[in-house]
């Protein structure tokens, strides 16, 4: 049985002229529990919408979005923040941190919304991701790279089964946004998290060996750039 | 670290301690104080002195009301020249003011021997030292006069009252504790009963320090007491009693047809007595005038000043008003640079309620530290208020005794901060997620 299950998914947003503009249009959807997966998109595509949807920050317009038999799409704002608390790590592409709080205060602050702080925990994971110096580092104190890790670090905090990651290395160099994409898909492989991950980058999506292409996914993605896009590789679900 | 996957059904129920995200809100509140240090000090500060004033002008106001009309200053009544009540009050109980005049001896005779009256304790005035008033009297005044219902002025070890024959003096204990004049000390008074640094006129008589009172917390204790024979006989000092001229000769004795106070005080038996001298005196007679209940007198005094109390209470809550409109801005202005702060506390499971919270928590912690500080500042300028109103008048006030203000100032500046904070925590409640978590791909 699939952790993540989304049918029928739909997101539009209204346009400046007064219609609607439908961003997400995905059929069909699914995510094995510890799988690691990798949707393959460009700007615009509405990736970061469809994980947004995924991960509760958005309500859908239709649609379900089953996590562990629980479908988010019918839950309540609250309900949906306590799930994702609890269930769902986000990395993002400019990592997010909290500027005033310590590499620590970042990974503790995450699990305080969701089962409660566990320092040692969260010492653990910053050893884990190669911060065990910078634990007290604040993110202006710190390499791109390593605040990378220190998202990374966070988003395993509330040990969740699922990690989404937003273009995880769009900031990092390539040697960079190698060390980091194995940093995440180690750190989801021991901690037992499924990994849904998009990106555009080649050297990333050639490390999965599940990618989908989200233009193919996502109906609602306009012809014109579809046509633009020449996917390299795919996964069947 | 072994992997310890959750649940989706633990989601729906997380941890207590999670659930009410107490700790995270603690740590966004300090977070947010300590990047806004410098804001944060002035708001605070601004806050400080808005309760510190409100607290003072209740204070003051309350305790001096107190002070000048509420406790027992030991008579009933006071009688003098034909004038204003509050001046002839103010002038015998608080020795403030000048003397609205004279009596001859004979009224205050006839008091002493009314059956109805308790105590009569004659007063004359008109000379001062260092500014502190001398006030002739007799020696009923150590024996007699009782003040807070049974206590009577005492001395500190060595002293004694003065002998009514010589030129002795008692001094009050604030007055020895400004001018250095100790037991044994000898001053020469000076002509007026207010200190004039340019009139250098002091009298020949020398007077010698025979007693310090102890503390009454009340205007006595910047009196200096002699004899009432010294202000008599103190030299340039001309009688007109009944109504005669008469220059005191030494070693003569003064003809009580000569002499001449400028108050009586007066203990009663009976209110009767007061209600009965009042109608004699005030309403048939025109020679003299009484002050009589010494508390009403005081009290319409505070009556007629009192919109300036009502005004002053005013301003202290427009202070805290506009201190209040500083907590708003200082908050409010940061809100929108701490939008993708919220993106991301949201983004990471924080409930808008969390972030609701950390607003309003932190607008209350800063009217609680503005309360606290403000505490502060009410004990500064209360210790200075009190110095002074001791200075001025010999009235002590109680920088700490208990008024309701201490009681409600800090949760009512507390609750007034957290109630502004719901301006700035609506705007922040309202943060959307994803447009916030920039960028998009």
């Amino acid at each position: 049985m699939p952790l993540l299950t989304i049918n029928n998914l739909r997101k539009s947003y209204r346009t400046p002229d007064g219609g609607r503009a439908t961003v997400v249009d995905v059929e069909q959807f699914a995510l094995g529990a510890q799988q690691h997966l990798a949707l393959r998109g460009e700007s615009g595509s509405g990736k970061t919408t469809f994980l947004n949807l995924i991960a509760g920050i958005l309500k859908p317009d239709d649609g379900s979005i089953v996590l562990d038999g629980a479908d988010i799409a019918r839950m309540g704002e609250a309900q949906r923040d306590a799930l994702r608390a609890a269930n769902i790590g986000y990395i993002f592409q400019t990592f997010n941190l909290l500027q005033g709080y310590t590499a620590l205060q970042n990974v503790e602050l995450a699990m305080s919304f969701g089962r409660g702080v566990d320092r040692a925990f969260a010492k653990q994971l910053l050893v884990d991701v190669g911060l065990s110096e910078r634990m007290q580092y604040r993110p202006q104190q710190l390499s791109v790279g390593q605040q990378q890790r220190v998202a990374v670090a966070r988003a395993l905090a509330n040990h969740p089964r699922l990690v989404l990651a937003d273009e995880p290395t769009g900031n990092l160099d390539m040697r960079r946004a190698g060390e980091a994409l194995a940093i995440i898909r180690e750190l989801c492989t021991k901690n037992g998290a499924a990994l849904l991950l998009v990106s555009h980058a080649t050297d990333v999506l050639n490390q999965f060996d599940d990618v989908v292409d989200f233009h193919e996914l996502n109906r609602a993605f306009d012809s014109d750039m579809r046509d633009a896009q020449s996917p390299t590789r795919a996964a069947a679900l | 670290m072994s992997a310890k996957p959750a649940t989706i059904t633990d989601a729906h129920s997380p941890p207590a301690r999670g659930r009410l995200g107490l700790g995270a809100i603690v740590t966004i509140i300090l977070r947010s104080l300590r990047r806004h240090a410098f804001s944060t000090s002035i708001t605070v500060l601004a806050t400080a002195l808005a309760v510190g004033l409100v607290m003072s002008v209740f204070v003051i106001q309350e305790q001096a009301n107190r002070a000048f009309t509420g406790g027992d200053v030991g008579y009933d009544a006071v009688l003098g020249a034909r004038g204003s009540k509050l001046q002839l009050v103010l002038n015998a109980v608080f020795h403030l003011e000048t003397s609205p005049g004279n009596l001859p001896w004979s009224v205050y005779q006839r008091l002493k021997l009314d059956p109805q009256v308790e105590l009569a304790i004659p007063y004359a005035v008109g000379d001062n030292y260092q500014g502190y008033r001398i006030v002739g009297t007799t020696t009923d005044l150590f024996t007699k006069y009782r003040f807070d219902g049974t206590q009577q002025l005492e001395f500190y070890d060595g002293g004694r009252g003065f002998d009514a024959q010589r030129k002795e003096a008692v001094i009050g204990s604030l007055v020895a504790q400004r001018t250095g004049l100790r037991v044994g000390s000898h001053f020469n008074p000076s002509h007026g009963v207010t200190h004039n640094e340019h009139d250098h006129h002091h009298h020949e008589d020398e007077y010698t320090v025979v007693g310090i009172t102890k503390p009454t917390n009340s205007a006595n204790d910047r009196v200096i007491w002699i004899p009432i024979d010294g202000i008599f006989r103190m030299e340039g000092h001309v009688l007109r009693g009944e109504g005669r001229t008469y220059t005191p000769k030494p070693g003569v004795p003064i003809p009580d047809e000569h002499k001449e106070v400028s108050a009586v005080m007066l203990r009663f038996k009976h209110p009767m007595a007061g209600a009965r001298l009042d109608a004699t005196i005030n309403r048939n007679g025109k020679e003299a005038t009484l002050a009589w209940p010494i508390a009403a007198v005081m009290g319409d005094l505070f009556n007629k000043i009192g919109w300036i109390a009502r005004v002053l209470e005013l301003v202290a809550y427009l202070v805290v008003l506009v201190s209040a409109a500083a907590i708003l801005a200082s908050i409010y202005n940061t809100i929108n640079e701490r939008r993708r702060e919220f993106a991301i506390l949201r983004a990471l499971g924080a409930r808008r309620l969390i972030v609701f919270a950390s607003i309003v928590g932190e607008s209350a912690l800063i009217g609680l530290l503005g309360a606290v500080g403000g505490f502060a500042l009410y004990g500064v300028i209360l210790s200075v208020a009190a110095q002074v109103i001791r200075d001025q008048t010999g009235v002590a006030i109680g920088v700490w005794n208990y008024h309701p203000v201490m009681a409600w100032a800090v949760p009512g500046m507390v609750a007034l901060g957290g109630l502004i904070g719901v301006v700035p925590a609506l705007k922040a409640y309202a943060t959307d997620v994803a447009t916030n978590l920039a960028p998009h791909s």
